[in-house]
């Protein structure tokens, strides 16, 4: 009796390993979901400032962001834009739009007149631990230590190819309440060595390499943000 | 034929006319000199008679984003709000000049006021700026010339009051506007020590952003702009 107890417990341990063995592989884990928030600063009654090509700066910013949301969908990353027209968006609208996203990178797009080459702005927040109930002015606190280690992603990849980087710190309305890894980027004229102007920031060769660039680096900074 | 009394009449009206113009030309002259000199009655530039002493600049360069401490020797008022206004006029000044590295025109008149604030340590450690302090007096702006207890030993709270012109011909940009508003923080600390905060305003009124970017309407600690070497005790 006993021995036959033993049989039909045995009997019900192999027969679901027996069908685990049977059964065909389980499909591989789908990859982890990496957005990119694409913030084209300014648009409709707010024209930002204006370049010496006559264009203002929310018609380069939005031209930029066009391009670069191109770039990084045939990388696979699925990018959200705060505008895709020329509107008028609001600071506390833009935010919403990267928190709601839950994105791995916010990228706030704008174009200038002064200074030479890419200047790349984290917030200037002073750096504190993430929790759910953030200040709304000033979320990005919790996440400034990525969003410097995202600069650094951009600023290194910038510089390998060939373009002129400052790094800084600045207090942006809209970024600063961001609860993703968030830089602002701004594009200004490229200098020779002379200060003399080779490209204007709304030249499209020049909007190209910036954005060929940003790319590359943001394919990076997926790699490195799915790195145990 | 026109007779002789209405010819000496006539004559009379004519010429009191003519002295009468020249009456109202010369009283025209004299309310309009009265307006020009009323316009801007507070002084742009520190008076010649103080003193000229050392101040450290904390000047702006776009080319590199950088700040560079620059020492000038200008005439400075006692008065700490007079003496924060005329060293930022002077800041402004360079920023006006052909060929500056950090161009914003507008110059000295650019700063409309400087007022000084003790700043209230809350219970919670957070800095908050209060209109007076247990005793002290009340705040300190580039025409008065009031000082507090608190104020002589505590930090302080710059209110930087800049003027419309100002800001709406500053250039448009990132980079330009952070520029401006950290080398005002730092100039301000760095001869003015006790101050460590920063707030702007213009023309009396809070605005949202500089010239479409750099935010106003927080609080800016001047810690972060001015390199502890270069603060003048």
């Amino acid at each position: 009796m006993a021995a036959l107890l033993v049989a039909a417990g045995l009997a019900g341990i192999m027969e679901p390993l027996a069908a685990a063995q049977q059964a065909p592989p389980a499909p591989p884990a789908p990859p982890a979901r990496f957005v990119v928030v694409l913030d084209a600063a300014h648009g409709g009654d707010d024209t930002g400032g204006r370049l010496t090509s006559g264009q203002y700066e929310k018609n380069a910013t939005l031209a930029l962001s066009v391009r670069l949301r191109s770039l990084l969908g045939a990388r696979g990353m699925q990018v959200i834009t705060t505008r895709e027209a020329d509107q008028s968006v609001e600071m506390a609208k833009r935010a919403e739009v990267a928190n709601h996203a839950d994105a791995q990178a916010c990228i706030s797009l704008h174009v200038a007149e002064t200074g030479s080459g890419v200047h790349l702005f984290a917030s200037s927040l002073t750096p504190a631990v993430p929790s759910h109930f953030a200040p709304w002015k000033t979320a990005q606190a919790g996440w400034v230590t990525r969003s410097l280690a995202l600069a650094g992603v951009l600023n290194s990849a910038l510089q390998h190819g060939g373009l002129t980087v400052t790094l800084g710190r600045t207090a942006l309305p809209g970024v600063d309440s961001m609860t993703c890894p968030a830089v602002a980027i701004e594009i200004a004229p490229q200098r020779d060595a002379d200060r003399k102007i080779t490209a204007e920031p709304d030249d499209t060769d020049y909007q190209a390499l910036v954005a060929n660039t940003l790319a590359a680096a943001l394919l990076e900074w997926r790699t490195e943000a799915r790195q145990p | 034929m026109i007779p002789r009394h209405q010819t000496i009449l006539l004559g009379v009206l004519v010429l009191a006319s003519l002295v009468m113009g020249v009456a109202l030309w010369q009283l025209r002259d004299r309310a309009h000199q009265r307006l020009v000199a009323g316009e801007d009655s507070a002084p742009t530039k520190a008076p010649e008679v103080a003193p000229a002493e050392q101040a450290t600049l904390m000047v702006a360069n776009d080319d590199d984003n950088s700040l560079l401490g620059q020492v000038h020797s200008l005439p400075l008022p006692s008065d700490p709000g007079s003496r924060a206004r005329a060293i930022l006029g002077r800041l402004l000044d360079i920023y006006a000049a052909a060929n500056a590295a950090h161009p914003v025109p507008g110059g000295a008149t650019s700063v409309a006021q400087v007022f000084l604030l003790p700043v209230l340590e809350s219970d919670s450690g957070k800095a908050v700026a209060g209109t007076s302090a247990p005793g002290g007096s009340g705040p300190s702006n580039s025409g008065g010339g009031n000082s507090g207890a608190a104020r002589d030993s505590g930090p302080e709270l710059a209110v930087v009051n800049l003027t419309s012109s100002f800001v709406s011909t500053h250039p448009s940009g990132l980079e330009t506007e952070t520029l401006t508003v950290l080398s005002i923080c730092g100039t301000l600390h760095a001869n003015l020590p006790r101050v460590t905060q920063v707030r702007f305003l213009v023309d009396g009124q809070s605005r949202a952003t500089l010239a479409g970017h750099a935010d106003l309407t927080r609080t800016y600690l001047t810690s972060d702009a001015a390199p502890p070497e270069l603060t003048h005790p």
